[in-house]
């Protein structure tokens, strides 16, 4: 598994609950380290029981704490770089949504190692969205819902994602786009200082 | 019936600007006669809005003249430009010669992409569907995180690695050099093949250790070799090499040195040093010390194991002395016993 999605769990942890319950997360799962690097490749086994044990330590249901994940990877303060880089996916909203079809490629080209589920959009009606997750990593789905919930925030729009999880890590999310100017978006940058 | 291909096409300006929005229709005197709605904004945050070509672009390569002959004659050509008034603002064109008159040229952002969309503003609705400076920039962001993620990485493996090198030549007990970085020294000091420097041999051995560790327990051995490197780091200078070799034997280099006196009572000191009584757990453990010198001036080449085994021999002549005592070896005659007045005679080998 690649590190960086073992070291967002941990920063999900970290910055939200504090170093000192990360640590007891650390220690339940058994890890005999301190801090995951993002660069780094981990046996899968490893990610699952550090959510397991983040989920044990922090008295969360798996599912709420993945979705809480996805909303963390874009909304907090600390990890900005996935938000931005979402956001070049479209103008708006919508656009994003069907940007996401090219999400696994986007990746492969920044990323090479880092191998996410395939993504298929499709445009149900107006305000119906149905988004596939292909297998290959539990709890994906999950998380994706939280990141599609807060970009919805993001962009100024009213967003329910529903996430219905198959076999094999697979998963259906359903998008209602509710109101694509329910708020200002949060503005974005397309290029920024420093990189 | 047939459908055949249009000679002409006509587009309306804001239809032209969807597919191109960095274009510029040019008339034959060189004026500007519309722009697409992207390179506009570029236009408009020049000190003056440019009326002619030539007062917005100045095409760098090819080479040519600000004249509409030698604009025309570049159709198809690649074409390197920068803003008149900032040449640090670059991008690629081309153009055509439109049919009746003017040319038609169209532009994209070149490599300082990333500073000309932060300077003009420009968004994601600026560049056309087909136009890849979007994935370009995005490509530079995320390759930049995943460099920085890569770099921090190779820091802490450095850090670590370092941290590792130093501990691998460190005694754990009391922090000295241990014989890995004694040998390791030497080996450059000796072999290195430069004109080498002059440095002292002393090979120190602790008397009365072996009845401290058994008369007051392993704790107050540890407790004296902590002290023995106190007393050793306190004795040298920074520069100086001081490693634990064995249980209580101990050897220092001391760098650029040739001074017989000075090695003396270097020696002196550290004996001393070493018999003032340590205090363990309400009592006092006392030792001292024997030790042997030599001088890598006697030797040519420079031979690491012929130093070790000459400051061993004086060492144990300083034992057999009655301990306590401190022996530099004489070349002279090979042995530990000085002739008066030839002790340094580094010609005798």
């Amino acid at each position: 598994m690649h590190g960086l999605i073992n070291r967002s769990l941990q920063g999900f942890v970290q910055d939200c609950y504090g170093l000192e319950t990360w640590s007891k997360v650390a220690s339940h799962a058994g890890l005999g380290f301190q801090s995951f690097e993002a660069m780094l490749t981990y046996p899968p086994e490893l990610t699952e029981k550090t959510l397991a044990s983040s989920c044990a330590v922090l008295h969360k249901q798996r599912d709420d704490l993945l979705g809480d994940l996805g909303i963390y990877l874009v909304s907090h303060q600390s990890v900005q770089a996935l938000r931005r880089l979402l956001r070049f996916g479209g103008a708006s909203f919508v656009e994003f949504l069907h940007s996401l079809d090219d999400l696994h490629e986007r990746v492969r080209l920044a990323i090479p190692d880092l191998s996410l589920p395939p993504l298929t959009v499709t445009q149900l009606s107006t305000e119906e969205f149905s988004l596939n997750v292909a297998e290959g990593l539990p709890g994906f789905g999950m998380v994706f819902a939280g990141i599609l919930r807060a970009m919805g925030d993001d962009y100024g729009a009213l967003v329910m994602p529903e996430c219905f999880e198959m076999e094999k890590g697979a998963a259906v999310i359903n998008i209602s786009v509710l109101d694509v100017s329910f708020a200002k978006g949060r503005d974005f940058d397309l290029a920024v200082a420093g990189g | 019936m047939s459908t055949s291909k249009p000679e002409n096409i006509s587009l309306p300006l804001d239809l032209i600007s969807l597919v191109l929005p960095m274009h510029i229709v040019v008339g034959d005197t060189g004026e500007i006669l519309q722009m697409g709605t992207t390179i506009e904004k570029i236009a408009l945050a020049q000190p003056n809005m440019p009326k002619t070509i030539f007062e917005f672009l100045q095409v760098r390569r090819p080479r040519i003249s600000n004249s509409m002959d030698q604009l025309k004659e570049m159709q198809g050509r690649a074409l390197s430009v920068v803003l008149q008034d900032d040449d640090s603002v670059s991008m690629k064109g081309t153009l055509v010669c439109l049919p009746n008159s003017g040319v038609l040229i169209n532009l994209s952002l070149g490599f300082s992409m990333v500073s000309v969309v932060q300077r003009f503003g420009l968004t994601l609705n600026d560049f056309a569907a087909t136009d890849m400076t979007v994935e370009m920039l995005y490509l530079i962001e995320a390759k930049t995180h995943a460099w920085k993620l890569s770099k921090d990485l190779s820091d802490r493996l450095e850090n670590a690695r370092r941290i590792a090198e130093e501990q691998a030549y460190t005694d754990t007990l009391t922090g000295l050099k241990n014989r890995r970085a004694l040998d390791q020294t030497l080996d450059r000091l000796t072999h290195d093949g430069s004109p080498t420097e002059i440095f002292g041999l002393m090979n120190i051995d602790l008397d009365y250790f072996k009845q401290v560790n058994d008369t007051q327990g392993h704790a107050a051995g540890d407790a004296v070799l902590q002290r023995v490197a106190e007393v050793l780091n306190k004795e040298t200078r920074k520069e100086d090499l001081v490693a634990r070799v064995g249980g209580d034997e101990f050897i220092l280099l001391i760098r650029n040195c040739d001074d017989l006196n000075l090695l003396e009572s270097i020696a002196k000191r550290v004996i001393k040093g070493l018999e003032v009584p340590i205090p363990f757990e309400g009592e006092v453990c006392r030792i001292s010390a024997s030790i042997g010198t030599t001088l890598s001036e006697y030797y040519s080449p420079p031979d690491s194991d012929r130093m070790l085994s000459d400051a061993d021999l004086a060492l144990y002549a300083s034992k057999n002395k009655g301990r306590a005592q401190h022996t530099m070896f004489s070349p002279k005659n090979n042995d530990w016993q000085p002739a008066p007045g030839t002790e340094i005679s580094p010609n005798a080998r």
